[in-house]
């Protein structure tokens, strides 16, 4: 039975008929129902800068056929609102009808706990924590000038209604804690950012003050960058590190292989399924189905049940990531990737949890070949054109390599490359794959959504890296 | 259609009353509503229509000087009123904070001349498909042109009104127009796309169709077939899309939190020379249909008009009533960052520009955030094109650019073709000895 029109003046069977009349000839769609609660709290210079609470409410209707989406969303949840909002499609696919397709395969999977994550901790303590943190984040030395420290937590409840009265739900807790800190010496500022975050409560991150971890961290980095020196420019090989620097993959193959750029043609891996797209060695998945993760769901924003797909399996292409129309379009599955940011917002293919697989060499392997290089180890924002495959990435953790070994920290570094033609560059994949910390979001047409990514590290065999130093 | 003033008024009514009634010594309410509609089209044929409708409120309550906020999309008085309660709630366990306030009363906005920001032009679906059609049709004109990215019109109204418990309350509406087309060329194996954008308070005022196909058709054929160049020197001209964001990095450089903090670049720089003297830059938040235009900021400030650089000097920064008290300024109205801000024309025409050495590179695209506003770093990845002699020679891609504000901003020579676009404006730039980074 429906929660989210239990007490509403919108009942289930109204809302029901409604949905039913408007998708009787559609090829697909939904009234998709979300309930979401959260809450930013953030310390900064010395004092708590904001302590906001949110809670947002609405539907979004959304009838397709061929290849024509028609949607409407409102906050209002009423009769006479969902009437509008049907009109609205009705008259946007005037003239167009299809036969609405089969139900969705209901699940049990559950990745994540039924916590509220808001609720679970009161606002005083978290307060408390976040001066504790200040506190002790300007401790570690003199040269901190800066602290910022937020907590993010939200809980969204989702419900979607099918034509004929399926009714699918899910409900999604999700946490974030970063410290950024600030350091001078000598005239010099430099800052290290460092996060975590996921599914689950704040008290995981908490427990045996682990924070301290993450103001640690946070610290290192800004330290390290304190000595750094500025980059070359110029092609050369480069090392990546396990873990965040996966956003590389994310960019780089990921969008190019998500389903809509394909129905399209406008990505450049369109017609390469079956091909050799990277090097041997080179697996890559897209995982919505790992305990607690940042990108896991139990179901996407569709009702599909997440799953563990095969993107590029030993370095040949095998599968794109789809949402149910372009599934539909390219006669295929959908692989449980149909994703919004919410529900004023349409569905498309989103990556979930992207991560690269482990192979067979040390990262001190891959330092020692390299004559002059770089190895990164952390980024900041990436970005791609899907259409050219040319993607960039800014380092904030990166060292110089001289004759296989590592030297000083480098500054401003910047990396850009092509996306399939990186990929058949890699020279080794390492044994020691890591997740990221859990604090990667995604955007894409304005959209964004809480992804993961992780990987071994990489030797990539030239990147052009962007530097100031000829 | 979207909500009337009085709807709004007594929404925000409800907030204010029932907040001091729960205890509140100050608060403040912002009550919105934006409705959109859009459709996309996609190789001359329609891909989908959103319509949505967005209402929301925003309550800040003070009790001296504790501070917390909420905000709901759910309008209903019932959770209202709960709403108020929990933020008063969390208002109460919040530290302290000497700067919190509400903004002096003296420079609440007190009306002015019509600025044109609202037209009440309502396309139906129909026409707005045909809009964008006309302007794919005209790009697929060109046979190089393959395939699209998908092309879009919106059309937004909204309304909203700011009240606080000092006696403010205004609002107003605004309407945005918006066109979008992007189009996928193919040559020779290589496969390219760029775009064309219009957006305007006023319909009548976008760019027409046929010349956003134009000019989507010819920037997508015009980077067919790159090279990728040898690391080196340059001296680069930015294209207007590209130079307009130094602009958007300096702005976010000298904002009054930034400058609080410590964490800018240009902290200790008013009244020094910061950029090449023959450069000015303004923020003017009272051009009529101006895209950055306002009445007043986020705290119902009046808007003064900001000489920001002078002669290449430093003159001013942007400043909310919080963060001024803590560098001792009074706001200026920038609680919502900049209004229409731009650099003063130059003297110099573009085409002097591009003939001011014997090999120029023109950069139109950028892409990654590579601006660091601490230390005034900046490197990013680009494309654009070789210019030999003053003449297009060949597309370049997959480098990168980088430099220090610092020095960036002392070698700017600004183009005489300004043109008010978007909210942020700039002519195209001529910037001597960047590092370039490729083969």
């Amino acid at each position: 039975m429906s929660k989210f029109l239990k007490n509403s003046e919108l009942t289930f069977e109204k809302a029901k008929q409604i949905v039913d009349d408007t998708l009787q000839s559609c090829d697909d769609g939904e009234l998709y129902l979300e309930d979401t609660k959260s809450e930013t709290i953030i310390l900064d210079d010395n004092k708590i800068k904001s302590s906001d609470y949110s809670t947002d409410i609405g539907y979004g209707f959304r009838a397709v056929t061929g290849e024509v989406v028609a949607y409407s969303h409102s906050n209002e949840i009423s009769d006479k609102s969902l009437k509008n909002s049907s009109d609205n499609l009705k008259s946007s696919l005037k003239g167009k009808s299809g036969t609405y397709n089969t139900e969705i395969k209901n699940t049990n999977q559950k990745f994540y706990k039924d916590i509220d994550p808001v609720e679970e901790k009161s606002l005083k303590s978290k307060i408390d924590i976040l001066n504790e943190i200040n506190n002790y984040a300007r401790s570690l030395d003199s040269s901190v000038k800066q602290v910022t420290a937020n907590f993010l937590g939200e809980k969204k409840n989702i419900e979607i209604l099918r034509s004929g009265g399926q009714l699918l739900n899910d409900e999604r807790p999700l946490v974030r804690f970063n410290v950024s800190v600030m350091v001078e010496k000598n005239g010099r500022k430099e800052t290290g950012i460092y996060g975590v975050g996921g599914r689950q409560s704040y008290d995981v991150y908490l427990e045996n003050e682990n924070w301290k971890k993450v103001c640690d961290e946070a610290f290192r980095i800004a330290t390290t960058n304190l000595d750094s020196k500025p980059s070359p420019a110029g092609e050369m090989k480069v090392v990546l590190g396990p873990g965040w620097p996966a956003i590389l993959i994310h960019e780089a193959v990921g969008h190019g292989l998500e389903g809509d750029f394909n129905r399209k043609k406008t990505s450049v891996f369109h017609d390469l399924v079956g091909k050799k797209v990277a090097s041997e060695g080179v697996t890559i998945i897209d995982d919505g189905t790992l305990d607690n993760r940042r990108g896991s769901l139990n179901i996407d924003d569709e009702g599909t049940p997440t799953e563990k797909t095969v993107l590029i399996e030993n370095g040949i292409l095998k599968n794109f990531m789809q949402d149910r129309l372009n599934a539909r379009l390219m006669n295929t599955k959908s692989t449980g990737n149909g994703r919004r940011e919410s529900y004023k917002h349409i569905v498309m293919p989103r990556m979930r949890n992207t991560i690269m697989l482990n192979g067979n060499n040390t990262q001190e392997e891959m330092i020692k070949s390299v004559d002059k290089g770089i190895f990164a180890v952390s980024f900041g924002g990436g970005q791609v054109d899907i259409t050219s495959g040319k993607f960039v990435f800014n380092c904030t953790e990166a060292y110089e390599i001289t004759n296989g070994k590592i030297g000083s920290p480098l500054k401003g570094a910047t990396l850009i490359g092509d996306g399939p033609s990186s990929l058949k560059e890699v020279l080794m994949v390492g044994n020691d794959m890591m997740l990221d910390p859990g604090i990667g979001t995604c955007g894409k047409a304005g959209q964004g959504v809480p992804v993961g990514v992780g990987q071994p590290s990489l030797l990539i065999d030239k990147m052009t890296v962007g530097g100031t130093q000829i | 259609m979207i909500k009337e003033d009085s709807y709004l008024k007594n929404l925000a009514d409800i907030c204010l009353t029932k907040s001091k009634k729960l205890g509140s010594s100050e608060a403040s309410v912002l009550v919105m509503n934006s409705v959109s509609e859009n459709v996309n089209i996609r190789n001359r044929k329609i891909d989908g229509s959103e319509r949505s409708d967005n209402l929301g409120i925003t309550l800040t309550t003070y009790i001296g000087k504790k501070k917390a906020s909420i905000s709901s999309s759910n309008l209903k008085e019932e959770n209202i009123i709960t709403l108020v309660k929990k933020c008063i709630d969390a208002t109460k366990v919040t530290p302290e904070d000497e700067f919190n306030s509400l903004p002096d009363k003296d420079l609440h906005f007190k009306g002015a001349k019509d600025l044109k920001l609202f037209d009440e032009t309502h396309l139906d679906n129909e026409k707005k498909i045909n809009f964008i059609k006309a302007a794919e049709e005209k790009a697929f004109s060109n046979e190089k042109i393959v395939n699209t990215n998908g092309s879009a019109f919106s059309e937004t109204k909204s309304n909203f009104i700011l009240a606080n418990s000092n006696g403010f309350m205004d609002g107003y509406k605004t309407s945005q127009f918006t066109a979008y087309c992007e189009v996928v060329s193919k040559s020779n194996g290589s496969m390219e796309r760029d775009y064309e954008y219009t957006s305007k308070r006023y319909y009548d005022d976008l760019l027409k169709p046929e010349q956003i196909g134009l000019n989507a058709a010819k920037k997508a054929i015009d980077k067919l077939n790159p090279k990728k160049i040898k690391s080196d020197k340059f001296d680069i001209v930015f294209d207007k899309r590209i130079s307009k964001n130094f602009l958007s990095n300096f702005a976010s450089s000298i904002s009054s939190s930034a400058i609080a903090k410590g964490t800018t670049f240009l902290k200790d720089k008013l009244n020094k020379n910061i950029f090449d003297n023959s450069i000015n830059i303004i923020d003017k938040g009272n051009i009529i249909k101006g895209n950055g235009s306002r009445y007043f900021d986020s705290e119902g400030i009046m808007i003064k008009e900001l000489e920001l650089v002078k002669d290449g000097i430093l003159m001013d920064y942007l400043i909310d009533t919080y963060n001024g008290k803590k560098i001792n300024r009074q706001s200026n109205g920038r609680s919502s960052g900049t209004t229409n801000l731009y650099f003063e024309n130059g003297k110099v025409p573009f085409e002097d520009l591009i003939k001011s050495g014997k090999k120029i590179l023109f950069i139109n695209e950028t892409i990654g955030r590579g601006a660091n506003i601490i230390t005034g770093d900046y490197s990013v990845g680009a494309s654009g094109m070789m210019i030999e002699n003053g003449e297009f020679a060949y597309p370049v891609s997959e480098i990168t650019i980088a430099g220090n504000f610092n020095e960036m901003f002392k070698n700017i020579t600004l183009a005489n073709d300004l043109e008010f676009n978007y909210s942020t404006n700039s002519p195209s730039m001529l910037i001597t000895g960047i590092t370039v980074g490729g083969k």
